[in-house]
């Protein structure tokens, strides 16, 4: 058996999350006393292979297609290789990608799916952590099948970057191309607009905790009161209250600004991918247990109602 | 056309909760629609709206305390709801979004619907998988984290955009029929009006149990099985300011000073 790892590209280049992948691939592989295979799918591919040759990977393997992603090619490619070396575990990134073909690889292969984990263990079997309830609840679940997919956290395993001396191989699998029942048409981008948050030096960022429209000028008024730009979390962009480009988080903006002033977010994952490399973080929640206080510096537990009005008077006087 | 929405009534933890085993004491819970479910409600009725014979079905699995959540998504404008439910589901310390997949195919068979529109993933386990584990269940194709949903004219295929990461999407045509798991932000949705919650009340809501499905037991197997749940250890360096808020916000005010905010 093995432990196969499917990396992901985009644009011609691997993305960051494949090389964390490895490392959680070696680790695991390691631990089994098992091989580390990797499947890379598309063009160019054997700049693919390159990168992905990387510490503790034996093989990597390669489908030449001339296509971003298409769930039906991966499907077949992998299913076919996964007949060929029948890998232990199949480990994913857990990215839009993956949720767009991790469940169906399992079902397909009739094995278990574990999504999210934050660590692999091996015992009598593999147990597996994951968040629950917006990470304010940790989980840990025992997977009794010598067979499962697995897709990991992105920035929770630390990227492989040292070279390795992987065997690069074509995997030999036909396409159907019938079986292929969808077609990627184009690309595009989501945020449009004026302000660009990513070039901001101190970001004062509203979330669902804001409560209503009326409210954001709550918000304004501190930004002015600090000389900051105003960013927000995805509810607040989901309800049109701001544009998409004020969105901070995997699927909105990468932001690193000197100070990030978080008021009435959590910290759920997906935004916290935006916004954790900020040099400062502050942040005002009602709840204490709210996990954005797991990666602020400072912060204030207490009603957004009573504190910021304080704050933007200390700074108006 | 018809379309079939799967919604689940998830939990929501108060701010203060504690556990017992391998649960949130159901004390410190607080159950409601799934935020992304609630957007797949508002994709299928405003779809039924402005075409010409669209029936939209929902289904849910999950106990009778349920069926409040589920009459909210007819009060919303679905015309009939499906609630499954097997005591021997109770028994599991975790349903999996195999089995999930595996009960909501058994009502699909049944239904045999264009469309199953479900939510991105669910807020309280959050595994984001049944919605492609269905379609794949069901051989229907599929796309997921689908933030606009555009169903051509003759019902063949649908154009949609799938979110990618830092802003980017991606656009794909799927043949029909077809799963699409909905992301928040896809629509506006509606709240309910009061004749629309007076009209639910006599809505049918269908109650299944695994043999009405045809499925039995072995149906329910799974591999995998929740061992653990603990709050988690934070890490944390914060340095929390306390106080009343006029105490706080002097002292936020000093720090972000020294910070270098507003020389
Ligand atoms: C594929 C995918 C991509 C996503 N991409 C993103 C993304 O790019 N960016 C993003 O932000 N999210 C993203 N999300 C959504 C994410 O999972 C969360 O749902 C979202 O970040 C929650 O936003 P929030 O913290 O504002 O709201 P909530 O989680 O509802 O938190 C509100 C907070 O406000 C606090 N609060 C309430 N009232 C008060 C008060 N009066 N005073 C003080 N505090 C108060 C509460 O305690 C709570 O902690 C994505 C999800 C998925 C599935």
């Amino acid at each position: 058996m093995s432990v196969l790892a499917v990396a992901e590209h985009r644009n011609g280049e691997i993305r960051d999350v494949s090389f964390e992948l490895i490392t959680a691939g070696r680790e695991l592989a390691e631990d089994r006393g098992e091989p580390l295979h990797v499947v890379v799918i598309g063009n160019p591919v054997d700049h693919f292979a390159s990168e992905l040759n990387l510490d503790g990977v034996d093989t990597v393997h390669t489908f030449d297609r001339n296509e971003e992603f298409n769930h039906n090619v991966y499907l077949q490619v992998i299913v076919q290789l996964v007949d060929a070396i029948d890998p232990s575990t199949i480990l994913l990134p857990h990215t839009s990608n993956s949720l767009d073909f991790a469940p169906a690889l399992a079902v397909r292969l009739n094995r278990p799916i574990v999504t999210d984990v934050v660590s692999i263990k091996t015992e009598d079997g593999l147990i597996v952590t994951r968040e629950m309830y917006g990470s304010k609840v940790e989980t840990t679940i025992g997977i009794r099948s010598d067979r499962s997919v697995i897709t990991i956290r992105p920035s929770e395993w630390d990227p492989t970057i040292a070279p390795g001396k992987a065997a690069v191989e074509a995997v030999n699998v036909s396409i159907d191309e019938d079986a292929i029942r969808s077609t990627v048409t184009g690309f595009g981008e989501v945020a449009a607009g004026d302000v660009d948050i990513t070039e901001a030096d101190v970001l004062v960022s509203v979330g669902r905790g804001i409560d209503s429209e009326e409210n954001l000028s709550l918000v304004f008024d501190l930004a002015d009161a600090l000389d900051a730009t105003v960013a927000a979390s995805r509810p607040i962009i989901d309800n049109d209250w701001l544009p998409a480009n004020h969105q901070v988080g995997q699927s909105g903006k990468v932001v690193s600004p000197q100070v990030y002033i978080a008021i009435g977010i959590s910290g759920a994952v997906q935004h916290v991918a935006g916004m954790k490399d900020s040099d400062t973080i502050v942040a005002i929640n009602s709840d204490p247990n709210a996990p954005i206080f797991d990666i602020a510096d400072y912060g204030i537990v207490d009603d957004l109602f009573d504190v910021v009005p304080e704050v933007i008077e200390q700074f108006d006087l | 056309m018809k379309i079939l929405v799967t919604v689940k009534e998830v939990a929501e933890v108060y701010d203060d909760f504690e556990i017992s085993g391998l649960e949130v004491a159901e004390s410190s819970l607080n159950y409601t629609l799934n935020e992304w479910d609630n957007y797949a409600i508002e994709e299928a009725v405003s779809f039924a709206e402005s075409n010409d014979d669209v029936e939209v079905v929902v289904v849910s699995i999950g106990p009778q305390r349920c069926e409040e959540t589920i009459r909210m998504a007819l009060a919303k404008g679905a015309d009939r709801a499906i609630r499954v439910w097997d005591d021997r589901l109770t028994e599991q310390s975790l349903v999996s979004p195999n089995v999930k997949a595996t009960i909501l195919a058994a009502v699909a068979r049944e239904e045999d619907p264009d469309i199953v529109l479900t939510g991105v993933q669910a807020s309280d386990d959050g595994f984001g998988a049944t919605g492609v584990a269905l379609a794949e269940e069901l051989g229907y194709e599929w796309a997921a984290v689908v933030n606009a949903l555009d169903i051509g004219s003759d019902s063949s295929v649908a154009s949609v955009h799938r979110e990618l990461e830092g802003g980017i999407e991606e656009f794909v045509d799927i043949e029909l029929p077809a799963v699409f798991t909905i992301q928040t932000g896809i629509n506006e949705p509606r709240y309910a009006s009061m004749r629309g919650i007076r009209r639910a009340q006599g809505q049918p809501l269908n109650v299944k149990d695994l043999t009405d499905l045809g499925l039995s037991e072995s149906d329910l197997d799974s591999s995998i099985h929740l061992l653990s749940m603990n709050e988690p250890e934070s890490e944390s360096e914060v340095r929390f300011l306390e106080g009343t808020p006029e105490e706080t916000a002097t002292e936020l005010s000093g720090v972000l000073q020294e910070l270098g905010v507003k020389e």
